[in-house]
């Protein structure tokens, strides 16, 4: 039976023009996340669309908050060090070093040379397979399903075959100590790592081929989600989403932490900081620490692996505070740590996470654009949850 | 950049009436802070950042720290702020302000004005420590769910003992939920069933 229209249906159905000659519309909420697979973990975005461009967006997050901060201060200084591990799960090892860089600080423990140097390898190790696989994931929010990552994965596997020999766990590494490293690096290891950076650069030239000129990759990425240098530098966006935007800043070159003055690299810049540059950035950032792999694994010192003076047990650090910093894969990673009378734990640890940073000017980069593209603009961003929220 | 003392000294200068005062970290680590009090640190971050001599532009790390009363002194919230320079590639000069941990207290101005980068870690420090940042534009809990009413990281802080999401609840917790709310609660769903009806 046909229900004859009523007086409110048929002025809900009569679409009449505004005053200005145009019909009227209204804005929609729609909430992307958090069990979303381009949001890469449990991360949500409240987004405001006009048709299909964004008017407003606000992340939320807080899904995995662990209060891993309040944790480690109930913990000895050495008991939260595999806890590092699982903020940025990714990239273990430069966490490691973050955190192990600002305890040393505080209590003035020098590292032996050989030491510096296996920690380069296996922070650079982690920096290409982080990259490698972020652009995998990116290009998986712009539809190439699988290919891409699955090539990265395919590189990715390699290195964490060598994580895995040389602490017994393939991304939960705990492989720092302060004043060193765990378990030193045998030749065979060695050999392994010179074996992964002489085969990368192909998988490198071959991933540029298909991407890099590809004409959909162009059309999706460039003029997309653009960030200004000077917002960049006020909203402390650090790694390579600043140095995208052409964004100095370094902190390998700045602090020159570790044995980092003694490599020879450049640091690459972008140009006007949209999703493309942030593609190719970590293209050619891979391309410098190959190069900073083939000095340290040739320059690589004999020596102890680890400060004999550091003690395990008992170990205390005189009251007062310090902050140590790092140049993780995906920005600045700092710890901001205070010691009291007792020194056994930290009376206070705080994480400066990248990720978390990162994501402050995420409305300013998606405003105007369309909702397909809010996907590859948080992809692009790099983000963990697992640090995001601690 | 030059010793703190002489950093303080500009700053002392370049904004006047601010009371600062150098705090020591760790001997090895060799940061000393500058604390200002709570009127004078927007003016003071601004100088940082505005004055051609340190051109502050990047706030890398915002945090809080709670301090207990020791004794018959205070206790206190330090907000503590790290700044760096792009431009000069120099830093870090360290701020720290502090406000009384009481509650209706516990304000100190905001420094997103500033540094668009304070913006979500001034929201952490709320969330956690209870700090409220006077001219944040957008000051709501980040990672803390918005129904929630404590300050997480205080160090008084007493979590909830919420026995009802144990199937079985142990001596440990049942203790807890007595100290805190002064009954034993039921152990078993027969119970709690018993307890309803009453």
């Amino acid at each position: 039976m046909i229900q004859p229209l009523t007086e409110s249906s048929e002025k809900r159905f009569t679409l009449t023009p505004g005053p200005d000659g145009l019909i009227e519309t209204q804005t929609l909420e729609v909430s992307i996340g958090p069990q979303h697979p381009s949001t890469h973990g449990v991360f949500r975005m409240d987004c405001v669309l006009d048709g299909e461009t964004v008017v407003a967006l606000k992340p939320v997050m807080g899904y995995l908050h662990r209060n891993h901060e309040q944790l480690a201060e109930r913990m000895a200084w050495l008991g939260s060090m595999p806890y590092t591990d699982r903020l940025d799960y990714f990239n273990s090892m430069t966490n490691n070093w973050a955190y192990a860089l600002a305890v040393e600080k505080l209590a003035g423990i020098k590292v032996p040379e050989r030491a510096e140097y296996i920690r380069v390898i296996m922070a650079e190790l982690s920096r290409l397979q982080n990259h490698a696989s972020v652009i995998g994931f990116m290009l998986q929010d712009l539809g190439a399903w699988g290919t891409p990552l699955l090539y990265a994965f395919r590189e990715r596997e390699r290195i964490l075959d060598l994580f895995e020999a040389a602490s017994g766990s393939r991304m939960m590494c705990n492989y720092f100590r302060f004043g060193g490293v765990r378990v030193d690096l045998n030749d065979a290891m060695v050999a392994a790592a010179r074996d992964i950076t002489a085969k990368f650069p192909r998988f490198l030239d071959e991933f540029e081929k298909l991407l890099t000129s590809n004409e959909v990759l162009l059309a999706r990425c460039q003029k997309i989600g653009i960030l200004p240098k000077e917002l960049a530098i006020n909203a402390s966006i650090s790694g390579p989403m600043a140095r995208a935007s052409g964004v100095d800043y370094d902190i390998r070159k700045v602090d020159k932490y570790g044995v980092y003055g003694k490599f020879d690299f450049r640091v690459p810049l972008g140009d006007i900081g949209d999703v493309y540059d942030r593609y190719y950035i970590r293209v050619l950032e891979m391309r410098q620490s190959i190069k900073i792999l083939e000095q340290a694994l040739r320059d690589i010192p004999q020596g102890p692996h680890i400060a004999p003076e550091v003690k395990l047990r008992n170990f205390k650090i005189p009251p007062g505070d310090g902050y140590g910093r790092v140049e993780a894969p995906k920005g600045e990673l700092g710890f901001y740590l205070v010691s009291d009378e007792t020194g056994k734990t930290p009376y206070r640890y705080h994480v400066r996470p990248p990720s978390f940073i990162n994501l402050t000017i995420l409305e300013d980069m998606c405003l105007g654009h369309k909702v397909a593209d809010v996907v590859i603009i948080l992809g692009s961003v790099d983000i963990v949850l697992g640090e995001v929220d601690r | 950049m030059e010793a703190i003392e002489k950093i303080k000294e500009i700053a002392a200068q370049g904004v006047a009436g601010a009371q600062i005062e150098i705090i020591n970290s760790t001997p090895a680590a060799q940061q000393p802070a500058l604390l200002v009090d709570r009127e004078h640190v927007y003016a003071v971050a601004k100088f940082f950042k505005e004055d051609p001599r340190f051109q502050m532009d990047f706030c890398s790390c915002v945090t809080g720290v709670d301090y207990l009363p020791k004794g018959d002194k205070p206790g206190f919230i330090e907000v503590v702020y790290h700044l760096y320079s792009v431009a000069q590639k120099h830093g870090p000069i360290v701020l720290k302000v502090r406000a009384p941990r009481e509650l209706e207290q516990c304000h100190v101005p905001s420094l997103t004005p500033l540094w668009r980068g304070c913006e979500f870690q001034e929201r952490e420090a709320f969330d956690l420590y209870g700090v409220k940042f006077d001219g944040h534009p957008d000051l709501r809990r980040i990672l803390m769910w918005d129904e929630f009413t404590d300050h997480p990281m205080r160090k008084d802080y007493a979590p909830p003992a919420d026995y009802e999401w144990e199937p079985t609840p142990h001596d440990e917790t049942l203790q807890r939920a007595a100290e805190m709310h002064g009954v034993i609660p039921p152990t078993s769903m027969a119970e709690l069933e018993k307890a309803k009806k009453k």
